[in-house]
């Protein structure tokens, strides 16, 4: 018994034993994300179809709208894969978003009643996600099918900018999880946002067609530069990307997901006592 | 040898918002306190900080220390908002204290909740997973043990229902299995096992015992003296945050029920349906110590108030209990009829020579029976009191100089006759 480590409570102790738990408690990811998976398509008709069929219908629509009514340019590539290359990365993020902003206060009992570390939960949201985004790739591959459209070998660098849209909803996640908990106001920002970022973001449209001059400061929205790179490395060809922006948007959603981090880790020890 | 827990110091400090029930702050008032702040500045550029009248701290736990070795099972007492929870969700990591530190050697596991994070669309079988994994246990150890929860938790045919199907005893039943096999150095139990039935209640206080016995340190917390007093052999009285006495389980019982005497014999703790209310229990006659001998009888009195006129009778009723929960006898008033609304007081007279030396505890209960056969229950105090008996030894104890126990729960003085019959 001697020998055990010995664990400190104390107050604002800075606890050098968190990450330990967080490898201690990685299981927990995976059944929290296990949990929300098998609950959401519990007492559903179709089930798991509901995955493909609002990406999907979202992608028509967009079709319609954008490359048929509007008639906006389309890169030289059939324009449902235009669109669908951003709607990926786009889907993932509002959805990420949206259930990591909201997870604490849906966990609200287990965190006032059991003890693990509270990063675990809004991650697991986006992992949720992640499951979804992977399920609708599937809508893409078939749009690629059935088009004879063949990537190129910028395909292979999907899993980077996979990870970049995975850190943009990280980071927003654990912000407004953070934030949920004590001011429940952004319980009506988080649609709002997701709302508002779908038409500020290059998603029915390529953003080639923004003047040259406004890119940058257009890239001040960090999904700018996730979607860029999902469609220049999925639609490969003559696609450019305007790298300025690119590293812009980089740049803040790594800021993002660290001052998140910190914020989440500094209010963390009070979640059980304000939700 | 070192203790497993030591706390030092502890105090944990709340602030109570007096102007909103909600415990969460709106952005609004943030931003709008922040411009009443600020304008109070332009104004009153000279004055001092403005006095928050709003918001007042609370000490939930103030200045607490304590050691607690390995293998000690404690009982923490205490009544509602001394400070029972809070100690228990600072030592679970729940949340963070204020001030003061403990250390703590072992794996902890801690149920402050049946059934946290159970989900009620997920089948017994996905919910023993999914809280072991909450409740900190890996995959590997939760398959060990799985054949084990659920023969304890007794729901073998129901493995793959949803939980919400489940009778709340089910339900209960699963949530203490997968937490009673959590296999941790150190548990810490609140009350939980006031849900369930009592041959339930008997199997997980079994449990608790075992874990005890095996080496590992068990914190229980429990309203119910008598369930405190059979599981526990150490005790912590808490009382207004502070520790009122730590000792042995039933020093700590016996002050439980002393603090509660000495503040009034009058406590009224708003038990009660709308129709009748409980004032107050007392022991008539019975010193601090809320001792007796066997010889004596003991009148329980009740106090109660009848607020409005029902159509039945109210009919007052106690329970004897054994330290270990046991029901020892229900004693039901008699000749009772419909009594307009007033306040009553009930004496009950328990003779000398009928309980053995020990512990009693005493729940208080109002039945009102209609004409139609039916009954409500308008309230029940399980541990409305307690009290000693001891044996004095003296000639009328039949102890012929035997100095020892004399066992069983009952000790009447009985009629014998002893004649001469040899012819």
């Amino acid at each position: 018994m001697d020998n055990q480590s010995v664990l400190v409570i104390e107050a604002g102790r800075a606890e050098g034993h968190y990450w330990k738990d967080l490898w201690r408690y990685r299981e927990l990811f995976y059944f929290l994300a296990w949990r929300d998976i098998l609950v959401r398509y519990k007492q559903t008709v179709i089930g798991l179809a509901w995955a493909l069929i609002r990406p999907f219908l979202t992608m028509v629509v967009f079709v319609v709208v954008f490359g048929k009514l509007a008639k906006l340019p389309s890169e030289g590539v059939p324009y449902p894969i235009l669109v669908f290359a951003a709607l990926l990365p786009w889907q993932f993020f509002a959805n990420a978003f949206t259930e990591a902003g909201n997870s604490l206060i849906s966990n609200a009992n287990m965190i006032s009643k059991v003890y693990f570390p509270r990063l675990v939960v809004p991650t697991s949201a986006v992992i949720v996600s992640f499951v979804d985004f992977l399920i609708s790739g599937i809508i893409l591959v078939g749009l690629m099918l059935w088009y004879g459209f063949a990537p190129d070998w910028r395909i292979f660098t999907l899993p980077l900018f996979i990870f970049i849209a995975f850190a943009a909803a990280m980071g927003a996640g654990l912000w407004t999880a953070a934030l949920n908990v004590k001011y429940r106001d952004f319980r009506y920002i988080i649609p709002f946002v997701v709302q508002f970022g779908l038409y500020v973001s290059p998603v029915g449209f390529s953003s080639t067609i923004v003047p040259e001059q406004w890119r940058l400061l257009y890239s001040i929205n960090p999904m700018v530069g996730v979607i860029d790179g999902f469609r220049w490395a999925i639609l490969g060809g003559t696609t450019k990307l305007y790298w300025p922006g690119f590293m812009f948007s980089l740049f803040l959603v790594l800021v993002m997901l660290v001052t998140g981090i910190i914020y989440f880790r500094k209010t963390e020890k009070t979640f059980a006592d304000v939700i | 040898m070192s203790p497993v827990i030591a706390v030092e110091n502890l105090s944990k400090k709340y602030i109570i918002g007096h102007k909103k029930q909600e415990r969460y702050t709106a952005l609004r008032d943030v931003l709008a306190n922040g411009a009443k702040r600020f304008t109070y500045k332009l104004t009153h550029p000279l004055a001092g900080p403005q006095n928050d009248s709003e918001h007042e701290e609370f000490w939930a736990l103030k200045n607490v220390s304590f050691d607690i070795q390995q293998g000690d099972r404690v009982g923490i007492i205490g009544r509602n908002g001394a400070g029972k929870s809070t100690l228990l969700k600072i030592l679970s990591r729940i949340t963070e204290p204020t001030s003061g530190r403990v250390s703590i050697k072992g794996r902890v596991a801690s149920l402050l909740e049946v059934g946290t994070g159970f989900h009620p669309e997920l089948t017994g079988r996905e919910n023993i997973f999914l809280n072991g994994a909450i409740l900190g246990m890996r995959k590997v150890e939760i398959k060990k043990n799985f054949d084990e929860i659920v023969a304890f938790a007794e729901v073998d045919r129901f493995l793959d229902t949803p939980v919400k199907r489940y009778s709340s005893g089910m339900y209960v039943r699963l949530a203490f299995a997968v937490a009673a096999h959590l296999d941790p150095e150190i548990l810490i139990v609140d009350e939980v096992l006031a849900v369930g039935d009592a041959q339930f209640q008997k199997k997980c206080l079994g449990k608790m015992e075992e874990v005890g016995k095996e080496g590992r340190t068990v914190l229980f917390v429990s309203h119910n003296m008598a369930m405190i007093s059979n599981l526990c052999q150490k005790g912590i009285f808490l009382e207004g945050g502070k520790i009122s006495l730590q000792g042995e389980a039933s020093q700590a019982i016996q002050k439980y029920y002393q603090s509660a005497n000495e503040k009034s014999e009058v406590h009224n703790r708003g038990i009660g349906s709308e129709a009748v209310e409980l004032l107050s229990v007392e022991l008539v006659g019975l010193s601090g110590a809320l001792e007796t001998t066997i010889h004596d009888k003991l009148t329980i009195r009740m106090k109660y108030k009848i607020k409005k006129a029902i159509d039945a009778r109210c009919v007052p009723n106690f329970h004897f209990f054994a330290p270990d929960g046991s029901y020892i006898f229900v004693s039901v008033a008699n000749e009772i009829s419909k009594l307009p609304p007033g306040v009553y007081q009930a004496d009950c007279r328990v003779p000398g020579g009928l309980l053995n030396e020990g512990t009693y505890f005493v729940g208080v209960a109002i039945t009102s029976y209609f004409d139609s056969g039916t009954y409500d229950v308008e309230f029940f105090d399980r541990n409305a009191l307690m009290f000693n008996i001891i044996d004095p030894m003296d000639a009328r104890s039949n102890r012929y100089g035997y100095a020892g126990p004399v066992p069983g729960v009952l000790r009447p003085k009985l009629d014998w006759q002893i004649s001469r019959r040899d012819e």
